[in-house]
């Protein structure tokens, strides 16, 4: 099957039924809003720059002159609008969003908790925004040392010996500490012959995919009737060509791993790595440490337990935290505290007050030469980390603490709440989400999960993620997070209620849905087989 | 919690229709013997309190009165517009765009992002984003691996150092060589890659060249001929470009690269002490299945209404899991936005005045510094708007000029050890006459 079919087959797992107008069938579409390149006129302008001096000019032209061949023949249709034009354009255009600021994102596995404004206060201050990156040390001490306090305090949080900050996302973190991994075997003299990583059926796509960028094959592990790891074929596949098991923990299930220690112990026996996805950490503050129960690696979501916000799809930010074995092998330079007491700095930190004598700096170039070198450029998504440091010290160790507690009780109210109206494949405690499945709708009613999350849309509500983790048919994944009023849990569970209702009375009505949304559902799989990336300018023959 | 939303009342009614006395009976789940021991996170803040020591951490950093750094990150205006449209709840707090029907506004933003990278590049398709520049060159370099089945790259020393780390930390996992093509840093030399010299190192097992224009030194690369040089052997011209250049030097497209990347930061995205940033990546359509990240293309619903949808997701991880091209997911959506919104309101003029500015500016201040008998460029090619110029004594007045306030570029010799003496300074359309003159005058003070 080429690329594009299956694309169209995926399209159409989840799309089936509606009947699309072919967009060659010639029939100009409706436009909701126009491109901003419509809006271009030659000439119009929103902003303009101050001209060279006659000496700027003159001085200049001494020097050597750029080589014809070198020069651009065609300028860039960029579009040229007026700025009240270019803010209606992208005002409109964030009208058609769901967003956290506008209503409840219970979307299982990406946190959607409240960003506080406090964080892109503290951002924005022209003493971090304008800092440059390459600045010397000494000039950029406030933003060494808040990378320093950060460190600590996600040292503190997850019982890890050292944090990296440089991966700018989940994924990233992911690539960081399978790189690691590979070092570490390598530097054992195992490097070529660990050559698989051991992947739960349960995992998120990112955990494969990044052992595939590595270089090492994915094994997957089956899960068992409770939900969680199958200690028994787990133990069946590990073995001296083991390099490393990645779980999630809480597990995309929303179910905490309670054989822990038996598959720690069982991972460490044949000298593998074990590696915590950390993108479910908000449901465990305070009450497990992945690095004091064993765990060699995790990477941090700072975009989702630390209420960074997502961007539309990031930025983010994915530090790791490594257990000792694996700090030789740290991304580099790290912000370090060249001169002063660890103890001192952080003790007044803590009390709001620098520390004089205290100089912070990047390690210095080689300093740990079995370090697998950067991993991005500069230091991290930095903007990220100023809004989670603002949000740890708001909320202290006591309001983390509450955080994961009141998210874990609002995921339980809605696993008992809507127990009656649709399927819940593991009936037993959950932390910080559950996992629903339609399939008693489709079975009784012919509507899909897809036809389920449609009709929360016209609820106002962004549904769940859905067809997620793939071993449950149907699946709706459920998470509410701990900002959410238990109004708002409670009309949430009354539009599943009607939904579920609905798909009895009326299914053909869920099968239409969403109605009230700007456009409705759109042809994925006719945008696959006739790819438009990009705007045509009207030429004819553009894809 | 600081932001929590539950009365006392609220919490007796949720933890009653659980079922359960009290909260501590949810994590019952968790065996004994791995709960947390400890957990001393220093106790919570009033937001005067937090407002106070985020106050007190950005207050030491020292922001300099002029500045002449770049090395890969630059001081723009950035029009108050462009902190509006970002500033958007309704963008800023959405997740990624997986349900289109409420999601148009970024769908249809990222459309727009790829049709003016596609226009700055002259390539056909351009990804959603990346991390930054440098993960998207590594990336482009495994693609073109994927594209060409070679499993060497080649890269020459002219390519930012940071970038060239990245690229060895991505390639070290599957074990793909990097051989490096030396550029011309010797004495009286041009400060470029030679073609001569790529030719020497390609070969048919070389997946891709990766070059850089303007390179590392501010220095035009002759990248038609390095790119002529790989096609030679089968293998790829991967460029990363500076985009506010753009304006004024070839597309890449024109000159025959394969995949396109660039540190989107010029575009409207703050120095943020180094992030967020944007990486940009454009390549032709014909390798477009092999390409990383996220695509947003143009549809329509079954009332015929024009959308926007993630598509071609076939190569994404969510989908292919281990045969993904890239474990991508989360991007850089809302520097993107950043640099769509900026672009827009600079447009072809405003990007071609920044641009145009930024190249005079750096000009004028190594004119200045010859003129003034303080410096000599270190290399004989044409610059955009970066240039290495030998100072002698250079270490003791770059930070004896720290101390007034300026900040003299940066150290290439951190670098490149045999580039002693020699700053690598910078200008925009932010750098100021007055900002040359201060240069100027705190150079002859440290004579």
């Amino acid at each position: 099957m080429s690329v594009a079919e299956r694309a169209g087959t995926v399209a159409d797992a989840s799309g089936r039924g509606a009947a699309f107008a072919s967009p060659s069938a010639g029939e100009a579409a409706t436009v909701v809003e126009p491109l901003i390149f419509e809006a271009s006129a030659p000439g119009r302008r929103a902003v303009r720059f101050p001209q060279p001096s006659e000496r700027a000019r003159r001085v200049a032209t001494g020097q050597p002159d750029l080589p014809a061949g070198s020069l651009r023949a065609t300028a860039p249709r960029l579009p040229e609008v007026s700025e009240l034009d270019l803010l209606r354009h992208f005002n409109r255009l964030s009208q058609l969003n769901h967003a956290i600021d506008l209503g409840f994102y219970p979307l299982g596995s990406c946190t959607m908790k409240y960003n506080p404004k406090v964080n892109e206060w503290a951002a924005a201050l022209p003493g971090f925004a304008a800092s440059h990156p390459v600045d010397p040390a000494a000039s950029s001490q406030g933003s060494l040392e808040l990378e320093w306090l950060l460190g600590e305090l996600l040292r503190e949080i997850s019982g890890f010996a050292a944090v990296s900050l440089q991966p700018a996302a989940g994924a990233h973190g992911e690539l960081t500490g399978m790189l690691m991994t590979r070092a570490y075997h390598r530097a054992n003299g195992q490097g070529e012959t660990r050559t698989r990583v051991l992947v739960p059926d349960s995992a998120h796509g990112t955990n494969p995919a990044t052992a595939s960028m590595v270089g090492y094959e994915t094994v997957t592990i089956r899960s068992n009737e409770r939900g969680g790891i199958d200690l028994d074929a787990l133990r069946a596949t590990l073995d001296e060509r083991t390099a490393a098991l990645m779980i999630t923990n809480p597990s995309t299930l929303g179910i905490f791993e309670d054989q822990i220690d038996a598959v720690l112990s069982a991972v460490h026996e044949v000298g593998a790595i074990a590696y915590m996805d950390g993108a479910n950490l908000n449901a465990i503050l305070g009450r497990f440490r992945p690095g004091e129960a064993g765990f060699d690696v995790m990477h941090f979501n700072l975009h989702k337990t630390f209420s960074t916000p997502h961007g539309g799809g990031g930025p983010g930010a994915g530090p790791v935290g490594v257990g000792e074995r694996l700090v030789p092998f740290l991304p580099g330079p790290q912000p370090i505290l060249a001169e002063g007491d660890p103890d001192t700095v952080r003790r007044n930190a803590w009390a709001g007050r620098s520390t004089p004598g205290a100089r912070f700096a990047l390690e210095e170039p080689g300093s740990r030469p079995e370090s697998i070198g950067r991993v991005r450029m500069h230091t991290g998504n930095f903007g990220m980390f100023v809004r989670a440091y603002t949000y740890i010290r708001s909320n202290g160790g006591a309001g983390l603490r509450a955080v994961s507690d009141d998210a874990v009780l609002a995921a339980n109210y809605l696993r008992v709440r809507l127990a009656d109206a649709y399927d819940l494949p593991y009936d037993r405690i959950c932390k910080h989400e559950v996992v629903f499945s339609g399939r008693r709708q489709k079975r009784a009613n012919g509507v899909t999960t897809l036809d389920i999350a449609k009709a929360i849309l016209d609820h106002g509500i962004h549904p769940p993620t859905i067809y997620f983790p793939l071993i449950v048919e149907e699946a709706l994944m459920i998470e509410p997070t701990e900002t959410e009023s238990l109004e708002t849990l409670d009309r949430f569970v009354e539009a599943m209620h009607e939904i579920a209702d609905r798909a009895g009375s009326d299914p053909g009505s869920l099968r239409r849905a969403p109605v009230t949304t700007p456009v409705g559902r759109l042809d994925e799989a006719g945008a696959a087989r006739r790819p438009d990336l990009r705007h045509a300018f009207g030429e004819t023959g553009a894809e | 919690m600081a932001y929590s939303p539950h009365t006392e009342a609220d919490h007796r009614r949720m933890l009653d229709a659980v079922g359960v006395v009290s909260i501590e009976d949810l994590f019952a789940d968790i065996p004994p013997a791995v709960r947390a021991d400890r957990f001393a996170v220093p106790p919570p803040l009033t937001e005067q309190e937090v407002r106070g020591e985020l106050s007190r951490l950005a207050g030491r950093n020292v922001l300099p009165r002029v500045s002449f750094l770049g090395a890969g990150a630059y001081r723009h205006l950035v029009p108050a517009v462009v902190g509006e449209v970002i500033g958007r709840a309704e963008f800023a707090t959405a997740y990624t765009p997986y349900q289109p029907e409420v999601s148009q506004g970024t769908l249809q933003s990222i459309y727009e992002f790829q049709s003016m990278v596609c226009e700055l590049t002259g390539m056909e398709v351009a990804s959603a984003s990346h991390y930054d520049g440098a993960t998207a060159t590594a990336e482009a370099a495994l693609m073109a691996c994927r594209l060409t089945r070679r499993d060497r790259i080649a890269v020459s020393s002219a390519v930012h150092p940071q970038v060239r780390e990245v690229l060895r930390t991505y390639c070290s996992g599957p074990g793909i060589e990097i051989v490096e093509v030396p550029a011309e840093l010797a004495e009286g030399g041009s400060g470029l890659t030679a073609p001569d010299a790529a030719a020497s190192v390609l070969d048919d097992d070389v997946a891709c060249l990766v070059a850089q224009q303007p390179n590392f030194f501010g220095g035009i690369e002759p990248m038609r001929e390095l790119g002529e040089a790989a096609h030679v052997v089968g293998a790829q011209l991967v460029a990363l470009v500076e985009p506010t250049s753009l304006a004024i030097l070839e597309a890449p497209g024109g000159y025959g690269a394969d995949i396109v990347t660039a540190e989107g930061q010029p575009l409207g995205i703050p120095l943020s002490f180094g992030g967020p940033y944007v990486g940009l990546m454009a390549a032709r359509m014909a390798s477009v299945r092999q390409m990383p990240g996220r695509l947003v293309g143009a549809t329509r619903d079954a009332q015929g209404r024009k959308g926007y949808v993630l598509t071609l997701q076939a190569r994404e991880q969510h989908i292919r899991r281990e045969k993904a091209a890239s474990n991508i997911c989360t991007n850089q959506a809302l520097c993107a936005l950043a640099a769509t919104a900026y672009l827009s309101a600079v447009g072809p003029d405003g990007l071609r005045e920044v641009a145009q500015l930024s190249m005079t500016q750096a000009r004028h201040t190594a004119a200045a510094l010859e003129e003034a008998g303080l410096g000599e460029r270190r290399f004989t090619a044409p610059y955009f708007a970066e240039v290495a110029v030998r100072v002698p004594g250079a270490a003791r007045r770059h930070a004896a000029l720290l101390e007034r306030g300026i900040l003299a570029g940066h150290p290439l010799w951190t670098d490149y050890p045999d580039l002693d003496d020699t700053l690598l300074l910078a200008a925009t359309e932010l750098t100021t006459d007055d900002d040359i003159a201060a240069l100027v005058d705190a150079l002859e003070a440290t004579r």
